[in-house]
């Protein structure tokens, strides 16, 4: 059975950096640091003056890290009572409280071995992050192919790391699915994740993938699942998270 | 802790006793599930009652459909911190199920199982007076496959993923035994007003 997550503790924001015009990346240093496994997630909860508490749950985008800090993905929801105030009024050196690592259903570990396909979209691209970084830190040949979907260009998070780490020529390839703006690589894809799509990123692979993870809005997960099972993907094999309605 | 610069958007103070801790309103339905959504044809449908491995009772579609329905309003809470009030459903109370099948709960536990292969436990008690069902509609409409349709295992007074999407079975067992998340990590019961989250929550 998988552990419990740790106890409240507190946790100070060491870094914050804009990903996106609407996600920004924060690093926090837990007081006590944990162990990870790329995909899991932590609890972050915000506590008012009058003790009125606001919890969410964020994945977590780095690799597990001999220091112990945890990057996270945060994006602006336009109603949204804790993003707002990470955007708004989170400064570096301020504490909050975490609770993690959580989930034993959405990681993998180099050590799982491959071919890997992910596929995600917008912020739903945290935890795959994680996965990716794990990968390229230990140096793994593990076959992996990241679809990643978002509006535009702009809007890849961690579009700089990633295009570098393709060009490791390593194994890891990347795709990504714009829905509003022209592509400007000829293996990326314009429009939304369809069977087409999803056909031609599976040949990139050198054999079927032994691990899928799909990360996103749930409609997105509804329609990319179906995409990648209709162009041949064992519907068994594939391991979703989800988010918003 | 007080984290500074963080004031919060209150639950409006009549809906304040209906939000467990650590919970916050949505008016939205999130779905959340460990994998992709099965397509469950009706014809292929089927609902199955067992006593440790031993299968006792089952229906098809047709029949299951022709058992007596109860309609529920009630408020959901899902372990990812939303809640959501006010939630109608109807479906076949586990009471009335268990009356169809002529048979009394066997055994103090309670594993469900889904057509994904997912399972929880629950403790029969949490089943029985009218406090649990197999829902077939979700206001007013019948159940979506990403909402757990055709039928769902809905126990809402525990958190959400105690309520089994695309249930195909119960099964009575004498031990308590652990399903999908249980498994990795989360809470034997799951009940939100004593926020039992996880394994070693109280």
């Amino acid at each position: 059975m998988s552990a419990s997550p740790s106890p409240w503790e507190r946790a100070t924001i060491s870094a914050i950096s804009d990903l996106t015009p609407r996600v920004k990346s924060f690093t926090f240093a837990p007081e006590t640091p944990f162990r990870f496994r790329p995909g899991q997630h932590v609890d972050l909860r915000l506590t008012a003056p009058d003790g009125y508490q606001a919890r969410r749950s964020y994945s977590i985008a780095s690799a597990p890290s001999a220091d112990g800090t945890i990057e996270l993905a945060i994006e602006r929801l336009d109603d949204g009572e804790v993003s707002s105030f990470f955007h708004e009024a989170a400064e570096v050196g301020d504490a909050i409280e975490l609770r993690g690592p959580i989930g034993g259903h959405f990681v993998w570990d180099s050590d799982d071995g491959g071919p890997l396909l992910l596929i995600g979209a917008g912020s739903g691209v945290a935890p795959l992050m994680a996965m990716i970084r794990e990968r390229a830190g230990q140096g793994s040949a593990v076959p992996a192919l990241l679809v990643l979907a978002a509006r535009g260009w702009d809007n890849i998070l961690f579009r700089d790391e990633l295009l570098a780490l393709e060009a490791r020529t390593d194994g890891f390839e990347l795709v990504f699915a714009l829905s509003r703006e022209a592509v400007r690589r000829d293996r990326d894809h314009g429009g939304r994740i369809d069977q087409a799509l999803a056909a031609a990123a599976l040949a990139r692979l050198p054999s079927p993938p032994t691990f899928a993870f799909v990360c996103g809005s749930n409609a997105f997960v509804e329609a990319a699942t179906s995409a990648f099972i209709e162009a041949g993907l064992d519907s068994k094999i594939i391991r979703t998270e989800r988010y918003g309605g | 802790m007080a984290t500074r610069g963080f004031i919060g958007r209150r639950t409006p103070e009549d809906h304040a006793a209906r939000t467990p801790p650590g919970q916050a309103l949505t008016t939205d339905f999130p779905v959340l599930s460990a994998g992709p959504t099965p397509r469950i044809k009706l014809e292929d449908w089927k609902f199955t009652l067992k006593v440790g491995p031993r299968p006792v009772f089952a229906w098809d579609w047709k029949t299951f459909d022709a058992l007596p329905k109860t309609a529920f309003t009630r408020d959901i809470h899902c372990v990812t911190t939303w809640s959501k009030l006010d939630t109608k459903w109807e479906g076949v109370t586990i009471d009335d199920l268990l009356a169809a099948a002529g048979m009394e709960a066997a055994t103090p536990f309670v594993l469900a199982h889904g057509f994904d292969g997912y399972s929880t436990n629950v403790p029969t008690a949490d089943l029985a007076g009218s406090k649990a069902m197999i829902a077939t509609t979700y206001d007013g409409k019948p159940l979506t496959p990403d909402h757990g349709g055709p039928a769902r295992l809905l126990v809402p007074h525990l958190y959400l993923w105690k309520s089994a999407k695309w249930v195909s079975g119960l099964q009575f067992t004498e031990v308590d035994t652990a399903g999908f998340w249980e498994l990795r990590g989360y809470h034997m019961v799951g009940d939100p007003w004593r926020e039992q989250r996880y394994h070693d929550d109280p």
